[in-house]
């Protein structure tokens, strides 16, 4: 999957001389998880630097070089450190086209590794993607497979707002079963991995189907979607597996459908469990498919503790907790 | 463990044996209150022309007077004096004073208005006019402004259309931004004059980002912004002044130190411990502070340090040295919180005075002419004003149609603000059945 964000970046970069990459260490070094590399060399330093540890400065400066016209493309570590930059995001970039009726935009992606399982503790694990879907204005984007890491990131560097760009670091190398003592695969043994050459786009707020069955309905997003793969597959459960890829815009069309078909439906993601992303699309599937459920919908998550470095993989919503839910749902 | 402190049931004892002095919190204390009488004279105003005026592309290093000194052009005698005389023609000098009268004048119809209940809120700028009249006569009309709340001058220096501001704060069917912002809240791109946010300070680093844009496509064009001594405490400030310093960004970093943060006084921004210029010092960046309330050491400041952006020398912070004479807002009575004789007693005088009486001390000017001037600009902003009460008044029904609400969130319309949009018109439908524009 870094190897399709480094590919998504230079194509942007090559079509567009007005895509500009910048974040802590993402220039010289090419970014800490290498998403960055060779960037620099290829498009100089003022197309690819480093910036000052300020989450504000470098969501600001962004907003500032939207509304001259470029396309930035500014890096967040990791997305705990994305706080400092709130503002910025929620009152300046989700808001500037509203507030100056259409005569300012700010078309910026922030990309930024997210979610936990690589023993980051509590400020290297956090996945705030419902903050981002509570603004009005922000789109949030979160790939499952390197080939949506490529398509979704030119779509979202083309788009004309500002996009949330959440790359799930667990899969950054290879997807992720769940069982954390599990060698990883790397991608390149799976065939999802395919990732063609050269410029193509997945539009934001269209879903994929992961696997299709007709017992449930399972709405994942990031890491969790080849969670969820590996328990069904383990239990021999054949699920309609949602991987949202963008939680805002969101795919209803995608959700109403399937759950209709199934009548079953379990949301399973990483963050915390109140008033998290599940907690809207639970509402939604009840306002929209009340009358065709034959069970309750059921929701998977995170605690609601700050994530925990030496009990992470307690924490971690794994195959455990997502087999006891796939087994009530079903037996309802 | 000698480093912890004393757990609860010792601390006491500790305290009764410990003969290391108790420590004490400062707070800070504007000099003056309600009711007292006001003495300016522990701020230090230097003889006009005094200043050296250093090259534009001087090392910060070596400017460290100029953060603290106050850097003056017109002195008691009303003229001119030393390094810093911008040296601009009378009929420059005219046109000055006309668009800080104008200002004047539309502050006073506005603020009318306000109390008349044709919208919820106004700001005024009186005796900070040269601040941003003066300052942006400076720049380039192409220069990008990221201005602060208070610089409505900049719009009327520029000759951004009065209706259009006035529209605005009566959010009418005229105004542009559909009535989605606060009064006051201007955006005009073709006046390259951003959209102001509600939110302090945020507009300084978005400044430096635009500034390095400019300078990443090799534009010629500089950004300059605003930002009052109390919203400086702000983060995005100290953002704004390390990426301007670290990438030698082509901007203006204003500081208008007009001494009240509503109600607090300079001293809660860290005005007791140093000045907003010495701000940029630590930085390095060039700093100079400035009289404020003297237009042309406004113009000359800017000037250069419009023309050490130019010639690639890098950001300036510039602190203008001025004072509030009004309330906050409408919404704020500074009789709550300071001495009602400060506006009377600040010692460096009142922007248009003490221009006018430059221009009379010169021979380009007289009294008749500024109170025909005071007349037009009057007659002027009450007939703009009629033409945009015609558009409608805040409050009254003649707003753009309710469905814009969802228009501009994002740039396509998504299918949860459509389903959103379309409850709103059948809301509308049930209150105004036929009735008003959907």
């Amino acid at each position: 999957m870094i190897e399709a964000i480094n590919e998504a970046l230079d194509i942007s970069m090559a079509k567009d001389p007005d895509v500009v990459v910048m974040g802590e260490d993402v220039g010289y070094f090419g970014g800490v998880f290498r998403c960055t590399a060779g960037l620099q060399e290829k498009y100089g330093k003022t197309r690819v630097f480093d910036t000052p540890i300020s989450e504000c400065g470098i969501i600001a400066v962004a907003v500032g070089m939207g509304a001259y016209g470029l396309r930035p493309v500014p890096e967040i570590q990791f997305a705990d450190y994305i706080y400092p930059g709130l503002d910025q995001l929620i009152s300046e970039a989700a808001r500037l086209r509203y507030r100056s009726a259409g005569e300012y935009i700010a078309p910026m992606t922030v990309r930024s590794p997210f979610g936990g399982g690589i023993f980051g503790g509590q400020t290297h694990s956090q996945s705030p993607e419902a903050i981002f879907a509570h603004v009005a204005g922000l789109k949030t984007v979160i790939p499952a497979t390197p080939y949506d890491a490529k398509g979704l990131l030119i779509s979202a560097i083309e788009d004309n707002d500002p996009v949330i760009f959440f790359e799930p670091k667990r899969i950054y190398n290879g997807p992720f079963s769940g069982y954390y003592d599990k060698p990883v695969q790397p991608w390149k043994k799976f065939d999802a991995s395919i990732v063609p050459e050269g410029h193509y786009k997945i539009p934001l707020g269209k879903a994929r189907l992961a696997t299709e069955g007709e017992e449930l309905t399972i709405i994942a997003y990031g890491t969790m979607v080849h969670v969820v793969e590996a328990v069904c597959a383990e239990k021999g459960v054949e699920a309609d597996i949602i991987d949202l890829r963008t939680i805002v815009p969101l795919d209803i069309e995608a959700i109403e459908a399937s759950v209709k078909k199934t009548g079953r439906c379990l949301i399973v993601h990483e963050a915390t469990r109140t008033a998290g992303f599940g907690a809207e699309l639970s509402a939604l599937v009840t306002e929209r498919c009340f009358y065709h459920l034959e069970a309750p919908v059921e929701r998977v998550t995170g605690f609601d503790t700050p994530y925990p470095h030496s009990l992470e993989w307690a924490y971690f919503p794994g195959p455990v907790r997502i087999g006891e839910a796939l087994d009530k749902i079903l037996s309802e | 463990m000698a480093d912890r402190p004393p757990a609860e049931g010792d601390r006491t004892a500790a305290k009764a044996g410990d003969n290391r002095p108790a420590l004490s919190l400062h707070v800070p204390e504007p000099k003056f209150r309600p009711g007292d009488t006001v003495d300016f004279s522990h701020i230090e105003v230097p003889e006009a022309g005094a200043q050296p005026r250093p090259d534009e592309t001087t090392d910060p290093k070596d400017m460290r007077d100029f953060a603290y000194g106050l850097i003056r052009v017109l002195g008691d005698d009303h003229k001119a004096h030393g390094p810093w005389d911008p040296k601009l023609d009378p009929e420059t000098l005219r046109t000055m004073l006309g668009h800080m009268a104008m200002t004047r004048a539309f502050d006073e119809r506005m603020f009318r208005g306000q109390r008349q209940g044709k919208t919820s809120f106004y700001m005024k700028c009186t005796g900070e006019e040269a601040t941003s009249v003066s300052a942006s006569m400076a720049l380039a009309g192409d220069d990008m402004i990221f201005p602060s709340y208070r610089q409505q001058g900049i719009l009327i220096q520029r000759g951004y259309p009065m209706i259009e501001m006035i529209n605005q704060i009566y959010s009418n069917k005229g105004d542009k931004l559909k009535g989605r912002q606060l009064p006051i809240m201007y955006s005009s791109r073709e006046h390259s004059f951003f959209s102001i946010s509600g939110n302090l300070a945020t507009q300084t680093p978005q400044a430096v980002g635009w500034a390095m844009a400019s300078a990443i496509k090799g534009d010629s064009r500089i950004a300059a912004t605003w930002v009052g001594e109390g919203s400086t405490a702000e983060g995005d400030f100290h953002s704004a002044c390390l990426f301007a310093t670290v990438y030698n960004a082509p901007v203006i970093l204003n500081v208008v130190n007009n001494q009240w943060a509503i109600s607090s006084f300079s001293g809660f921004a860290g005005a007791e411990r140093a000045t907003f210029a010495a701000r940029g010092l630590g930085y390095g960046i060039a700093s100079l502070r400035v009289d404020g309330n003297d237009p042309l050491a406004c113009y000359a400041a800017e000037q250069w340090a419009a023309n050490r952006a130019r010639a690639n020398a890098g950001p300036t912070v510039i602190e203008f040295f001025s004072y509030r004479a009004e309330g906050h807002s409408t919404s704020d009575d500074p009789s709550g919180y300071r001495s009602a004789q400060e506006r009377d007693e600040w010692p460096l005088g009142d922007p248009v005075m003490r221009l006018k009486n430059h221009l009379i001390a010169i021979g380009e000017w007289d009294e008749e002419r500024q109170q025909a001037m005071d007349l037009e600009a009057a007659e002027y902003v009450k007939k703009t004003t009629k033409e945009a009460e015609a558009n409608g008044i805040l409050g009254h029904g003649l707003h753009h149609p309710f469905r814009t609400m969802f228009e501009d969130v994002f740039e396509e319309l998504p299918w949860h603000l459509q389903e959103q949009a379309e409850q709103a018109i059948r809301e509308r439908e049930t209150k105004f059945p036929g009735g008003l524009d959907l």
